[in-house]
């Protein structure tokens, strides 16, 4: 995954992921292969702030985890969302 | 409405900790007044990726502020340290001198890192410890403009995975630590003779079992080398303290409470003690800075400073902050813990502190793919995997369960169970310095 | 412990269009021993245990390092008393570590993030061309129209069988699914039918292979096949025929019950339906919850290595054990109003895609076939109506779902 160079820093999205839980499952790399990345056998490496374009591909990593490790927050200008 | 005049929960500590346990008051339905109070002048934000990430330059440090939650809803007090608690006035007095009152007050100040002593070199420049947001930048920076060599001080998990990173870089590391092994206190040096290989694999010069007894500088005051205890020294403008942390304890003193550098005491409720023992039922506290009964330890004191601790204690303190004086229930929690370095998902679940026996269960130490279980007693009491996460919930399971040692026969992918001594090292004095 | 009888109860076909007051009922007893010595694993916290438990076993064969020879004429003479099927077919769902990891590993490689990702724009127009083909009629069956015909679309393009070679192998695929549900290893003609299944399907496999070696392509099979680097095969034929069936398989039977069974879900709760339409952006969450209220497969079985204990049950040494996804999925235990389908809910740590190491490998290609079909169906169907509830079930218990769905609509758009 190639991080983005500069971020829009109006509309930016905040994602957590719980590494205790992670089991490697790499179902975000299928959902959002700009943000989330396994290494080595079970490293998963993501972008805790990745541009707002990746809001709707992230939204499907948080609903695709199968042990619900991720949070994500989008905060805009004028709302603030979490899942 | 929030009445203008309420006191209302204040959380000292923009942390984590402080953060998720805020959220939690929330989602337990409180929604009076709600104040979060933090030294630093950040919201708050993720430390796992500042000793990897962000020191690999693949982050920056302000991209790990933490997500939080829309129904947050706190007044932020940033950029202001707590100095003194008045718990008879149940006021908080903050550094600028404001005084906050509270109904209730949740600590979750943290630990910080114990620095290189000033006596001994503390001062010089290109000195530095790893802790905050600001300590990852800055060290981002310095190790930007290549240094010659880094020295690490202190082979526990933020001075492994800074070797690892500054490898990475391709910048030239020695790492010093007192015990044979890297991580020989949490893990044992039977299973930190896999990180030593993976350090000597990775061109670490790795100097075990001795200690950096001084720093010496240029005439420009900054470091230039370190004198060891064997006698050799090391030429590095680049010196990382690695030598934990202490608990964020001082401005509690005072306060009349059980606080010292290695923790706030708190009953099994995460309620804080006051000298005298008995619970403050205003004052709680949570994640690093907590010392508290474990049950699963048979109630011994500990402070878990670890990640899961601080997002699950946090939460169950909320919790009880807002029920009733008879209806504050007993925090348990396995602690857990991930590290990656050298390419390797290190994840590990209970304290292996006096474990008598460990058993290879899984996969082989040569392999650098394996699963370990800690014994004390005949009882499984710890686990430990290298890139073999995926049976750790089983093992973690059978631990809470206090089964014996080891504790799951018969597996798949189980060839012959290893079993050995761990090799931890001898527990430390309480008059024994921490670094070097 | 108690003997319990209530699983041939959920194998009873009497009982397939609403398994789960059955499901409820096991769940009295978290682990519950069978008549037939199985037991019978049906809450969630248990499932969730035993999926990382490495005593739980999927080999068919007891593990006794035996080593394999390569060769299924050879292996088969040396347990001549196995189920022919169980030595011969041994793909990774039947397999553990580290042969599981090993073939796993081959997979995973060709079933990579790109090629998966690549998939989103013909199955979009897949899924075009197949509600197209009833544009003028006034009601479709969804099975026969789009679950069925889809994944087997993208399955074949994926793998590199050509689709015209389907209607060959779809009786071979039914018959092996099959096969797989605990009544059939019991039942003589169903076996020998499975025999011939698995022997017509190797040998067209075989051949496959053979011309993707010849002359190959970008698909998967030539991926698998391909040389390694000493100019060897890095996959055994023999594995190589059993991935390239398990997948070709796999792809026939379950996809069509998720893309089936998410319909028949939204055309219960009408209500989501039209949610669904006006954001499709809430797809993933709606598929989600599909995938735990109305799980493509509702169990698998495998077996104690050694002595378990789990939700204050012993589980004996040998004993074969049905992990029961579909009722984890409804345990109030861990879901609030677990029999609510409700796409909003949180924290959706379902079992729809079973769990451990045996993880579905095609989860992220079923959530895309099932998403687009449904958003499509959704936009597309005009007041979509179902024509009998429930519908006709398939006879399997554990590739659980309707065997036909007839929908009357006012049209296509």
């Amino acid at each position: 995954m190639d991080l983005p160079s500069d971020r829009d820093p109006t509309a930016s999205l905040r994602v957590v992921v719980d590494l205790n839980r992670c089991q490697g499952y790499a179902q975000c790399c299928y959902a959002a292969p700009g943000s989330f990345a396994l290494r080595g056998h079970e490293i998963l490496f993501y972008d805790p702030a990745p541009p707002a374009a990746h809001r709707g591909e992230i939204e499907r990593a948080v609903q695709a985890c199968p042990v619900r490790a991720i949070s994500l927050q989008a905060v805009t200008a004028d709302r603030v969302d979490t899942q | 409405m929030t009445p203008p005049d309420q006191a209302g929960i204040v959380v000292v500590g923009a942390s984590l900790a402080g953060l998720r346990g805020a959220e939690a008051l929330r989602r337990h339905g409180y929604d009076g007044r709600l104040t979060i109070v933090g030294d630093e002048a950040y919201l708050p934000y993720d430390r796992p990726p500042l000793s990897k990430h962000v020191l690999a330059g693949e982050l920056t440090a302000d991209a790990t502020t933490l997500p939080q939650s829309p129904s947050l809803r706190a007044e932020w007090r940033l950029g202001q340290a707590a100095v003194a608690l008045d718990r008879a006035a149940r006021n908080l007095h903050l550094a600028d001198g404001a005084v906050l009152p509270y109904d209730k007050l949740l600590i979750a100040t943290g630990a910080q890192a114990r620095p290189w002593p000033a006596g001994s070199g503390g001062t010089l420049s290109g000195v530095f410890t790893l802790r905050g947001r600001d300590d990852a930048a800055r060290l981002r920076v310095a190790l930007e403009r290549r240094p010659r060599r880094v020295l690490i001080v202190g082979g526990g998990l933020i001075g492994c995975e800074a070797a690892s990173c500054c490898r990475d870089l391709g910048v030239p590391v020695t790492l010093v630590d007192p015990n044979a092994t890297p991580l020989a206190r949490s893990l044992g040096t039977l299973i930190g003779g896999v990180i030593v290989e993976c350090l000597r694999a990775a061109g670490v010069d790795f100097r075990p079992g001795t200690q950096v007894l001084g720093l010496e500088g240029d005439a420009e005051g900054r470091v230039t080398r370190a004198r060891l205890r064997d006698g050799s020294t090391i030429e590095a403008d680049l010196v990382i303290a690695a030598l934990g942390a202490t608990r964020a304890t001082a401005w509690l003193a005072g306060a009349g409470l059980l606080a010292d550098s290695s923790g706030l005491t708190c009953d099994g409720a995460c309620r804080a003690l006051a000298s005298d023992g008995s619970a403050d039922s205003a004052v709680y506290a949570a994640g690093d800075v907590a010392r508290w009964p474990i049950p699963l330890y048979g109630g011994r004191l500990v402070s878990v400073e670890h990640w899961g601790n601080a997002v699950e204690q946090a939460a169950h303190a909320a919790r009880n902050m807002l029920a009733a004086a008879h209806d504050q229930r007993p925090y348990d929690h396995l602690p857990a813990f991930w590290s990656s370095q050298f390419g390797i998902n290190i994840k590990a679940v209970g304290l292996s502190e006096g474990a008598d026996s460990l058993a290879v269960v899984h996969g082989s130490r040569a392999s650098r793919r394996f699963l370990a279980v800690y014994g004390r007693q005949g009882r499984s009491i710890a686990a430990v995997s290298f890139d073999q996460a995926r049976w750790l919930p089983a093992y973690a399971d059978a631990i809470a369960a206090g089964c014996p040692f080891p504790p799951i026969l018969d597996a798949t992918d189980q060839i012959r169970i290893e079993t050995l001594a761990p090799g931890f090292p001898p527990p430390r004095r309480s008059d024994e310095a921490h670094h070097g | 412990m108690a003997e319990d009888t209530l699983f041939a109860e959920v194998l009873d076909q009497a009982n397939r269009s609403d398994p789960y007051p059955i499901y409820a009922r096991l769940r009295a007893n978290p682990v519950s021993r069978q008549r037939d010595g199985s037991f019978v694993v049906s809450t969630h916290a248990a499932i969730r245990s035993l999926i990382f438990d490495p005593r739980l076993s999927s080999e068919d064969l007891p593990p006794s390092h035996r080593p394999r020879t390569g060769n299924p004429l050879k292996d088969w003479l040396l347990n001549p008393i196995k189920d022919r099927i169980a030595t011969a077919h041994r793909p990774l769902i039947f397999r553990d570590p580290p042969d599981h990891d090993t073939l796993r590993g081959f997979v995973m490689r060709e079933f990579s993030v790109p090629r998966v990702r690549a998939l989103h724009e013909p199955v979009g127009r897949e899924v075009d061309r197949l509600i197209d083909a009833c544009l003028g009629r006034d009601q479709v069956c969804l099975v026969e129209d789009l679950s069925y015909p889809l994944p087997v679309a993208v399955i074949c393009d994926l793998l590199g069988v050509p689709e015209t070679d389907e209607p060959q192998f779809q009786a071979w695929a039914t018959q092996l699914a099959t096969a797989l549900e605990p009544d059939a290893r019991h039942d003589e003609a169903s076996r020998h039918k499975t025999v011939a299944a698995f022997d017509a399907i190797s040998a067209y496999m075989r051949n496959l292979i053979r011309q993707k070696r010849r002359n190959p392509g970008a698909d998967m099979i030539s991926g698998l096949a391909a040389s390694g680097p000493q100019g060897k095969p890095v996959m055994s034929d023999f594995d190589l025929i059993s991935t390239a069936i398990l997948l070709l398989v796999a792809g026939h039977e379950t996809t069509v019950n998720l893309i089936t069974n998410g319909m028949l879900t939204l055309l219960r709760h009408p209500e989501e339906l039209e949610r669904l339409r006006a954001d499709p952006e809430r797809a993933p969450r709606v598929i989600e919850e599909v995938l735990r209220y109305e799980p493509p497969v509702h169990f698998r079985t495998r077996k104690a290595l050694g002595t378990i204990t789990v939700a204050g049950q012993t589980i004996p040494k040998g004993a074969p054990v049905i992990l029961l996804f579909a009722s984890g999925n409804r345990d109030p235990a861990r879901f609030a109003d677990p029999d609510r389908f409700d796409p909003d809910r949180e924290d959706n740590q379902h079992f729809g895609f079973g769990g451990g190491l045996h993880y579905c490998v095609g989860a992220p290609l079923a959530r895309i076939e099932a998403e687009i079909a449904l958003v499509a169906l959704c936009r597309r169907l005009v007041r979509p109506r179902l024509m009998a509830d429930p519908p006709p079930y398939r006879t399997g218990a554990s590739l659980r779902g309707p065997e036909r769905l007839g929908i009357h609509i006012d049209g296509i758009v």
